[in-house]
């Protein structure tokens, strides 16, 4: 049983979120710090340079890293303030076990005794209903060592097909688009090519918020001249002095896409060398664009077809670009077409592959590219390969020692692997990283799932709201308490050094995962004695893969402010930029730069389909969601640093005030939105830079407050990914 | 020399400045920033302010306890403890509305450069993690070349007062004032307001003359 063990305030009062403040040490001046561990962010992709002040085995501040190349010293609130997660209030120092009759639902209990029980639950769970019956939900902030072990852990130990990450709620449409069009998933171009670019595109991303330091790359690109075009339903900061915005309707960027590319054709703004050259399928994209007319494209963008000449002649004669995009665009049940349309739009253009001439999605998560390369994805193996492939399986099985067919096939993604859990067929789980209660769209489905659990142990450092419904909570380790690598937006390979030790009981995550496959019995494999071992297992098992890391050590790293994979070498110093002429890589083996065999990209057709649920006249209101700068992704973390809840306290319901004049709602007043999934209460936050038809919810936080009450679990068929960014809803005052 | 500059037209209303202000060692835990909106209803423009540190300071000017003192190097410090009377002269008195009252501790307190870093060869703490470059403590033969649409401006005229500061504003080499509405490239036109389509006029219009 895995309902809630006591009322949610009482679990609330004893495991927060409390509000931890600068006190103690941490507020005294001219203290003299024990040591200055130089590390990175433990919050987004761009996984900024800091030091961390320690003091006493606590981190008591930080100092700016001005010579780390990527951010030179430059922080968002969330990097400043991160230091306050440690020596919390809420941290969980011992391992947990669910209690209703103690104070908060939960008990101390000894840890050895904690892993015991995890192991005969899942021993029990298998040998009654069979190994595919226990499932794990991982996490895209883990270190690449740990990402690594994961997978490993779920094939080797468990024996499930059943793990998955919640990359897939974040960089999935991304990564499988860039494989269709040039077979690698990875930023094309490190952030040193905006700086020269004389347009650069952002569709779908709030640069300012979600990736903060990008927005000095693009400001700086502007002042040496560059044009730079928002694609966004709201205003945002990037957006405010951009040179053209437009301002699209939630759901229709492969049309704008489309259109874009029927005026670059009608117009011959297009590289007809590069395209002969580099890429196949060109013609028939061609004659699929023709239907998409500046007429029709305005029709169903919502963009005016002045803005979109003005875009497509931007784009269309620029000498050099760079085009961004991110969840905008992706959180799509057609996001893996929306990043098609735009991957097109640059292979038409002949911009890529050069100095100045790039493209990339901007990564969420702070390991979101290197997690999603190493084996934790439900169908992938280490070095991105994959586990339907028969040789990937048997250089991974030998690595592994094991025998090929002992290797489970691919699992199913991590809202499907709710539903398996609904349906009975999963009836164990184990989650770390990842807290689906607020992270999951239709969280009402997902309580309801996590609720038919026979046995659910969930490992973290907090008690997140889906951690609630565990049977056994093991302390795990704050980013600052372990060390490994991780792989930033740009592709760069980082490394997180430990400033401090974990407290209590609590230890880091892979020693936990290591206990508990002692504890089954099944400890071959799991006896690595720190992180840089696994890193060694890991560059052997990605080598001669696409995301080859062989040649990668911590100690490149420091040497080098990082190494851009793939690097196959010992002496090899990375690759900064993919695509480069005359490049050779293991797939084309010389024939061409992009990773297919005949090393050409591919053109897509990228067909317009609506979103899931359009609007109508019962839920005639667009709900979009997504992120404010002073909270991260589900907020276990950002929600218990008072500064960053201080900044922005709660979620607001955003609309322009033609809506709210509609609906008969002023700034400040509670406003009431109910989809066909769930209904929320905020107060409304009435502003012009929102379309009037769409109304915007930050999703940081759970419960009542939760914006995933009302999202829909509508999937890209092809990378599963939910549909965040469109569904319908009513809104009224409340 | 290094110098501060503010260019408001990056700010991009992150706060960084101000979360990393309070980790200043001369007042942790106290923020000396101004970080605000200018008209959220219609803009997510910000604007943030730190003292100006102006040559002859119009809060010490007003001071009748001589509380506030300038460095020789030019920093206007907080309010001298020992003679600070807590009577706000200098919070209404500075033209760019730097000062705070601090009730908690019967004390002017505003932002001091973080004298303690700058004395020393560092950065002040905002300007080194501020994001966007909207603040910027750098040479000046840094700021032209990061920044050559625009110019500091470190005199300000107030009525009949001119002030020359030692923190430079960046401003628009060719101001021109431009607005975006969400409506305004939209498709579907918005009733019952006047909506006016003046970004990017200087690229062809000959689809809209045409039409």
């Amino acid at each position: 049983m895995s309902t809630l063990p006591n009322q949610l305030s009482d679990i609330t009062n004893h495991f927060g979120p409390h509000l931890n403040f600068s006190h103690g040490v941490r507020l005294e001046t001219g203290v003299e710090p024990d040591k200055i561990v130089e590390t990175h962010c433990c919050f987004c992709g761009q996984q900024c340079g800091i030091k961390l002040k320690v003091k006493d085995n606590t981190v008591i501040g930080f100092e700016p890293w001005e010579d780390f190349p990527f951010n030179k010293g430059m922080l968002c609130p969330k990097g400043v303030k991160r230091y306050l997660q440690g020596e919390h209030p809420d941290r969980l120092t011992t391992a947990l076990e669910r209690d209703p009759a103690s104070p908060g639902g939960f008990r101390s209990m000894p840890y050895q005794q904690a892993i015991e029980r995890v192991a005969s639950e899942i021993a029990r769970i298998q040998s009654s209903y069979g190994n595919d019956a226990f499932g794990i939900l991982s996490g895209a902030s883990l270190t690449i060592e740990k990402a690594y072990l994961m997978g490993k852990f779920a094939r080797v130990a468990l024996k499930t097909p059943f793990i998955d990450y919640n990359g897939r709620l974040c960089m999935v449409s991304a990564a499988a688009g860039n494989k269709k069009a040039f077979g690698i998933d990875r930023a094309a171009n490190p952030w040193n090519d905006i700086l020269g670019a004389e347009v650069v595109w952002i569709s779908g991303a709030n640069v300012a918020e979600c990736a903060p330091i990008t927005t000095n790359y693009v400001w700086q690109a502007r002042e040496r001249g560059a044009k730079i075009i928002v694609v966004d339903p709201r205003i945002t900061p990037i957006a405010r002095t951009c040179d053209l915005f437009l301002p699209i309707k939630p759901g229709r960027d492969i049309a704008l896409f489309n259109g874009i590319l029927h005026l670059m054709i009608e117009n011959d703004w297009l590289d007809h060398d590069f395209i002969e050259q580099n890429t196949v399928g060109f013609e028939a994209l061609a004659e699929h664009v023709k239907q998409w007319t500046p007429r029709q494209t305005a029709e169903v963008t919502g963009i005016s077809e002045r803005a979109i000449r003005q875009a497509a002649e931007l784009w269309g004669t620029a000498k050099t670009s760079f085009l961004l995009h991110a969840r905008g665009i992706e959180h799509h049940s057609h996001g893996v077409q929306n990043v098609l349309g735009a991957i097109n739009i640059v292979l038409a253009s002949g911009r890529i592959g050069r100095e100045n001439c790039g493209y990339a999605t901007i990564t969420g998560q702070g390991n979101g590219q290197g997690g999603r390369e190493h084996g934790q994805k439900c169908d992938q193996l280490p070095g991105a390969r994959d586990i339907s492939n028969p040789e990937h399986r048997a250089f991974i099985a030998d690595i592994w020692g094991i025998d090929e067919k002992e290797l489970p096939g691919a699992g199913v993604d991590a809202y499907e692997l709710i539903r398996k859990i609904d349906s009975g067929e999963i009836k164990g789980l184990l989650s770390l990283c990842f807290n689906p209660m607020v992270s999951l769209p239709d969280n009402n489905f997902v309580r309801q799932a996590l609720e038919k659990l026979e046995f659910y142990v969930a490992i973290d450092f907090f008690l997140n709201e889906t951690a609630h419904y565990a049977d056994i909570v093991l302390p795990g380790s704050l980013h600052e308490e372990d060390e490994g690598i991780v792989t930033q937006i740009e592709g760069r390979v980082i490394k997180i050094n430990q400033a401090v030790d974990p407290p209590g009981e609590a230890r880091q995550d892979w020693r936990i995962i290591q206990d508990i496959a002692k504890a089954l019995g099944r400890e071959r494999g799991f006896t690595f004695g720190s992180p840089r071992e696994m890193l060694d297992e890991l560059r052997v098992a990605s080598k001669g893969g696409v995301a080859d890391y062989s040649g990668i050590t911590y100690e490149k790293i420091e040497r080098q402010g990082g190494v851009f994979w793939p690097c196959p070498s010992d002496d090899h110093k990375g690759t900064e930029r993919l695509f480069e002429p005359g490049s050779w890589n293991p797939v084309a083996k010389g024939a061409g730069p992009f990773y297919f065999p005949d090393g050409k990209a591919r053109f897509n057709v990228a067909p317009y389909t609506p979103p899931a649920e359009d609007v109508d006249d019962e839920y005639p209101i667009i709900l979009t969601t997504g992120r404010v700068v002073s909270q991260f992704l589900s907020g276990t973390q950002t929600r218990r640093i008072g500064p960053l809840v201080n900044q922005y306290p709660e979620p607001l319901i955003e609309m322009h005030p033609q809506l709210a004049e509609r609906l008969g709602i002023k700034d400040g007043d509670l406003a009431t939105a109910e989809s066909r999934r769930g209904t929320i209460t905020l107060q409304a936050h009435v502003v012009t830079t929102i379309r009037p038809d769409t109304v915007f919810i930050p999703y940081h936080w759970p419960g009542k407050k939760s914006a995933n009450q009302l999202t829909i679990s509508a999937q890209d068929p092809i990378s599963k990914i939910p549909e965040y960014k469109v569904c319908a809803v009513r809104v009224r005052k409340a | 020399m290094m110098e501060f500059f503010i260019d408001p037209n990056r700010c991009i209303g992150c706060q960084s400045c101000v979360q990393a202000c309070g980790e200043c060692d001369t007042h942790k835990g106290h923020p000396m920033i101004h970080l605000e909106y200018v008209d959220r209803a219609h803009s997510v423009q910000t604007a943030p302010v730190v003292c100006m540190h102006c040559d002859q300071p119009t809060c010490a000017e007003v001071c009748p306890a001589d509380a506030i003192k300038r460095t020789e190097d030019g920093v206007v410090q907080s309010a001298r403890k020992p003679r600070c009377i807590a009577c706000s002269n200098c919070v209404l008195a500075c033209p760019f509305g730097v000062p705070k009252m601090q009730a908690e501790f019967n004390l002017m307190m505003k932002c001091d450069m973080c004298y303690d870093r700058t004395s020393a060869g560092k950065k002040p703490m905002c300007a080194t993690v501020c994001p966007s470059g909207a603040l910027f403590f750098g040479t000046r033969e840094e700021i032209e070349k990061l920044r050559p649409r625009s110019t500091p401006v470190n005199q300000f005229r107030f009525g009949q007062q001119t002030i020359t500061t030692k923190v430079n504003l960046m401003t628009p080499k060719t101001a021109r004032v431009e607005y975006v509405d969400v409506a305004a490239a939209m498709n579907e036109q918005t009733i019952g307001k006047e909506i006016t389509f003046n970004i990017l006029t200087n690229l062809s219009d000959n689809e809209e003359a045409k039409r």
